[in-house]
């Protein structure tokens, strides 16, 4: 049984070789440094939180890592090929191994719920016929616990968890790799974050996927973390200090002995109001 | 970066100089910017074809709606012209060729420019908001992420549109502007419709319409390419999506008067060279 798994899902046999790997990445728009020299390696099968405070670079780490930004110096490899080497084809290709979730879910407002879960069968023309394509929609939106009679509506008509379940949902439809989450709990009510929570755990459980989950909600990253990396933002760094001030278990960062990263986890904000009036606040 | 860094000084101030500079920089890479955009919507033209669930909505919201609107605004441009240019005909004694005048304006310069100002106000806007907003809720990075190229899945169909569909528009706006005028030069202002219509035919020949559908090819691609690139590069928020929009009917507008004006040029010369005898038409 696990040999047949095993040989369906190379995920699970290939199961903590690097999958993605960032090698002394930087990232500036314009004069503004958001990412400085940054060494990541996310192995197959685990589920990484990337934490850090609004405009640390979080967001920015997740679309270098997909490709949708190029970084300004450094290599992104993704199963080691370097996507700066990649074509148009050769990257649309990749991107079909993974799946991401945007923060508000981006789904295309034009289309029904159907057509956004259809979409990525539909455009890479998976040999399947109308009812295919239909069971394979209903599989996917039932996983993520929506009711039938949903996929006609407009992204308009659906509350904020509703469209998440649906991002969630059309990220899945081409079974990734890796799925890539950007703060997925963001605006939604506790219970509703729960339940995406549950579907992040429950896709690495069922479908064995790497995540990398970017958050600013610990209850996110205690529920699904298996590591969790913290940045920090540049413009807030000393000279020659590294950007990712923690990279280990979830449940050490308690008791790690940086005080940036307890004041985080705490949700303290430490001398950061008094910086704030004083105008020396720059991140 | 380490030329910024000597531009600036130890506060991290940019010197006047070093603005000017950066702000030439951006200008030129702007230019190339548009024209990788511009290589990119044409290259994906060739590489694979839209479907036609794709492309139907979007000739439709092009073509189909815009029709209305040319037509009414052609309509009224003729009409205006014989109201206008009347008086002055009637004194000379030559108000029959009004329509001479009338037409020739309309199918030469009228019909195409006006068709074209149309199309960038009622459709380049919207695309450029349409797609500054999917930039900004990142619907744009979604279609990239689900490995579709979103120059091949937003621009290359609205390239075609506009391209396809433009002449079409100014043929109708030429058409709705000769009956207006006529319309109120025979039935209102009481010119002679036979000689009216004899001197339209002498005057105004199939090359004067070839003219004005040849120039709206070229006003329906750069509506097309400039509208999609500002929509694409739209700064956050609702300021940035209104300038975009903003952005694209005036830079549209520009590309069309230019083009008006070089390829004017253009046909004049290639029209004296093929029939040196004739005389030069506008």
């Amino acid at each position: 049984m696990n040999e047949t798994l095993t040989q369906k899902n190379p995920s699970i046999a290939r199961a903590g070789e690097p999958i993605i790997e960032l090698k002394r990445i930087s990232m500036r728009f314009r004069r503004h440094v958001v990412l400085q020299d940054i060494d990541l390696t996310i192995r197959r099968g685990e589920t990484v939180c990337v934490i850090g405070e609004s405009g640390c670079g979080k967001t920015v780490l997740l679309k270098l890592i997909i490709g949708l930004l190029q970084p300004s110096s450094g290599v992104v490899l993704f199963d080691g090929v370097d996507l700066a080497g990649l074509g148009d084809f050769e990257m649309s290709r990749t991107r079909l191994r993974f799946g991401f979730l945007f923060q508000m879910a981006a789904l295309f407002d034009s289309m029904t719920i159907f057509d956004n879960v259809a979409f990525g069968p539909r455009e890479h023309g998976l040999p399947l016929n109308p009812a295919e394509l239909k069971k394979l929609v209903d599989d996917r939106l039932h996983e993520v616990g929506l009711p039938s009679g949903i996929e006609f509506k407009k992204p308009a008509e659906l509350s904020g968890g509703q469209r998440k379940r649906v991002g969630l949902a059309r990220a899945l439809a081409l079974d990734p790799e890796v799925m890539l989450y950007d703060e997925p709990t963001t605006g939604l009510d506790p219970i509703m974050s729960d339940v995406i929570n549950e579907l992040i755990l429950q896709t690495q459980r069922a479908k064995h996927v790497t995540g990398v989950v970017v958050t600013h909600d610990m209850k996110t990253v205690v529920k699904v973390a298996d590591r969790v990396v913290m940045l920090y933002p540049h413009a807030r760094l000393k000279p020659g200090e590294p950007q990712i001030i923690y990279d280990g278990d979830p449940d050490a960062m308690e008791t790690h002995p940086d005080l940036r990263v307890r004041q985080f986890v705490r949700g303290e904000a430490g001398e950061r109001l008094k910086e704030m009036s004083n105008g020396s606040d720059n991140s | 970066m380490s030329s910024v860094n000597a531009a600036t000084d130890t506060n991290g101030t940019v010197s006047p100089i070093a603005r000017i500079g950066e702000q030439t920089f951006e200008f030129v890479a702007e230019f190339g910017a548009m024209a990788h955009f511009s290589l990119q919507a044409f290259g994906w033209m060739f590489r694979r074809a839209p479907r036609w669930s794709v492309l139907v909505p979007i000739f439709y919201t092009i073509g189909v709606s815009s029709f209305p609107v040319v037509a009414i605004t052609g309509t009224f441009i003729g009409m205006v012209l014989a109201v206008q240019a009347y008086s002055q005909f009637e004194l000379m004694g030559l108000a029959t060729r009004l329509g001479s005048v009338i037409n020739i304006s309309l199918v030469k310069e009228l019909g195409p420019v006006l068709a074209a100002t149309m199309l960038a106000g009622r459709v380049g806007s919207s695309m450029a908001a349409e797609l500054g907003t999917m930039r900004v809720t990142e619907q744009i990075d979604a279609l990239a992420a689900l490995g579709t190229n979103p120059i091949f899945f937003l621009v290359t169909p609205r390239f075609l549109a506009c391209f396809l569909l433009i002449p079409l528009l100014t043929l109708m706006a030429d058409f709705m502007g000769v009956i207006g005028g006529a319309v109120v030069s025979t039935q209102l202002l009481k010119v002679d419709a036979y000689h009216y219509w004899l001197h339209s035919r002498e005057y105004v020949g199939a090359l004067d319409l070839l003219a004005g559908v040849f120039k709206s090819y070229f006003f329906g691609a750069a509506i097309a390419l400039i509208s999609c690139h500002r929509g694409f590069h739209s700064k956050a928020g609702a300021e940035g999506v209104g300038r975009a929009a903003t952005e694209a009917f005036v830079y549209s507008f520009i590309a069309i008067l230019f083009l008006d004006f070089t390829i004017g040029i253009f046909w004049n010369t290639a029209y004296n060279a093929i029939w040196p005898d004739s005389a030069n038409l506008i």
